[in-house]
């Protein structure tokens, strides 16, 4: 009886240890949700930037055909009328893309009336990051309401040439003798992460700069963004 | 509020434990520590709420519950100004590996041990690994902190926030676009940036450089 009741209390603590454990467990589940996703994903193999050269400003951009969120496929040459392009690099769910996502409408609203239209490309593989594929892509521009191309470099090759590291990555082409010229290269404004609190709308004054038949003064800007995942 | 009291009840009961070997009382404490783990989860679901709406104070929450948290996990957080002179500008004869990541970056997600084990592999060669988020200031207590804890990471941790990234970005070096990973390595006057992954050998390699 002794012996019973001297181990009856090293059972009971067990018991409340399983108990312990098990309520950390739940909590400690819930936080790693968001952790998980990058977990899996950081079996994908490694982006290398370093010897990614590209365009720099007064090169000549090149055309390309990539096909759209709609199906057709786009190229700059369909745009006989435009006096210049804001092609802008950018994925579903970089957090710089996404927390962009709004102005890129606004930018397109602003000045495809004046000549400039946004053409958005997506340069990243699939295969590497899930959450790019040509059908998640369909699904971002429906739900964020873009009202420009949306395209798949399916190929991996254009942002390339242009010179793309990371999305969001911005190029203000211009139209000079049917070439088209970089103008700007870099980011949309100066607060990525904070519309409200922009105080230097780089992009938007490069356009004005050239519509105004100016010199663009501020030609490149930098902003943290994601790497191209290859 | 009710999760530090929680958490703290937790801590009595466990000191109470070791004392106490009567079943009543352990039975008791069983049925509230059940208890306390309902309250727990039900906290958390309201915080995650919370977080979606009131970005602005989650940083005055992520304090709170920091110090209710047994393992603690603090992050500073710096503006540039602050963070060159504190974490780029060390003059000792300390090696300085300053790597910019963030949580949803995947690379850099990727190359996170080979960090960790450089700093625990070289820390009596005088290496220092700082690990530099460029996470959004209202994940940190969503994101950040949850990811530390749950890979375990021992080296210094802080938070660059500051949003005008086109005017500090040249400054930690001209060669830099802005893609994360991104990583200086320095000592004294020697310094190197590199806009690249690393594999454990290359890192290894370009910190023996400077030894």
């Amino acid at each position: 009886m002794k012996k019973v009741s001297k181990y009856l209390p090293i059972a009971i603590m067990a018991f409340l240890l399983i108990g312990l454990s098990s309520c950390k467990n739940e909590n400690k589940n819930q936080k790693e949700v968001t952790a998980d996703k990058n977990e899996e994903v950081a079996m994908a193999k490694t982006a290398e930037v370093e010897t990614a050269k590209g365009y720099t400003i007064g090169d000549e951009a090149t055309d390309f055909k990539l096909k759209d969120v709609d199906g057709d496929m786009v190229s700059l040459s369909d745009y006989p009328d435009a006096k210049g392009f804001i092609v802008i690099f950018t994925c579903n769910t970089c957090p710089f893309a996404v927390a962009s996502e709004e102005r890129m409408v606004a930018l397109d609203q602003e000045f495809k009336g004046k000549g400039y239209p946004v053409i958005a490309i997506n340069p990243n593989n699939p295969e590497v990051q899930p959450d790019d594929t040509y059908e998640l892509m369909q699904e971002k521009a429906k739900e964020a309401g873009f009202t420009f191309p949306y395209l798949y470099d399916e190929s991996q090759t254009i942002y390339a040439k242009y010179g793309a590291t990371k999305t969001p990555h911005v190029y203000l082409l211009n139209k000079e003798n049917d070439k088209n010229i970089v103008k700007y290269i870099g980011a949309i404004d100066d607060n990525v992460r904070n519309a409200d609190a922009v105080k230097d709308r780089f992009l938007a004054n490069a356009i004005n700069e050239l519509l105004a038949g100016k010199e663009v003064t501020v030609k490149e800007t930098k902003a943290i963004g994601c790497t191209v995942k290859q | 509020m009710l999760r530090e009291i929680n958490v703290k009840n937790k801590l009595t009961i466990n000191n109470f434990e070791y004392i106490s070997s009567m079943k009543k009382i352990a039975l008791l404490l069983l049925v509230l520590i059940l208890q306390a783990c309902v309250d727990d989860k039900k906290n958390a679901d309201t915080k995650m709420e919370k977080s979606a709406e009131v970005p602005e104070e989650i940083k005055e929450l992520a304090g709170e519950q920091m110090e209710a948290e047994p393992i603690s996990v603090r992050i500073p957080s710096y503006d540039f100004e602050t963070f060159q002179k504190k974490i780029l500008q060390k003059n000792n004869d300390t090696t300085y590996v300053v790597n910019f990541w963030a949580t949803w970056c995947k690379p850099c997600v990727k190359e996170l041990p080979y960090f960790e084990r450089i700093n625990k592999e070289y820390a009596d060669k005088k290496v220092k690994v700082i690990l530099a988020s460029l996470d959004f200031p209202n994940k940190v207590q969503s994101q950040v902190v949850p990811f530390i804890k749950k890979n375990k990471l021992h080296s210094e941790i802080v938070l660059l926030d500051d949003a005008d990234a086109n005017s500090w970005i040249p400054k930690v070096s001209e060669e830099w676009s802005g893609a994360i990973p991104a990583t200086v390595i320095y000592k004294d006057d020697s310094r190197k940036f590199y806009e690249k992954s690393f594999t454990y050998e290359e890192l290894k390699t370009e910190i023996q450089k400077l030894l």
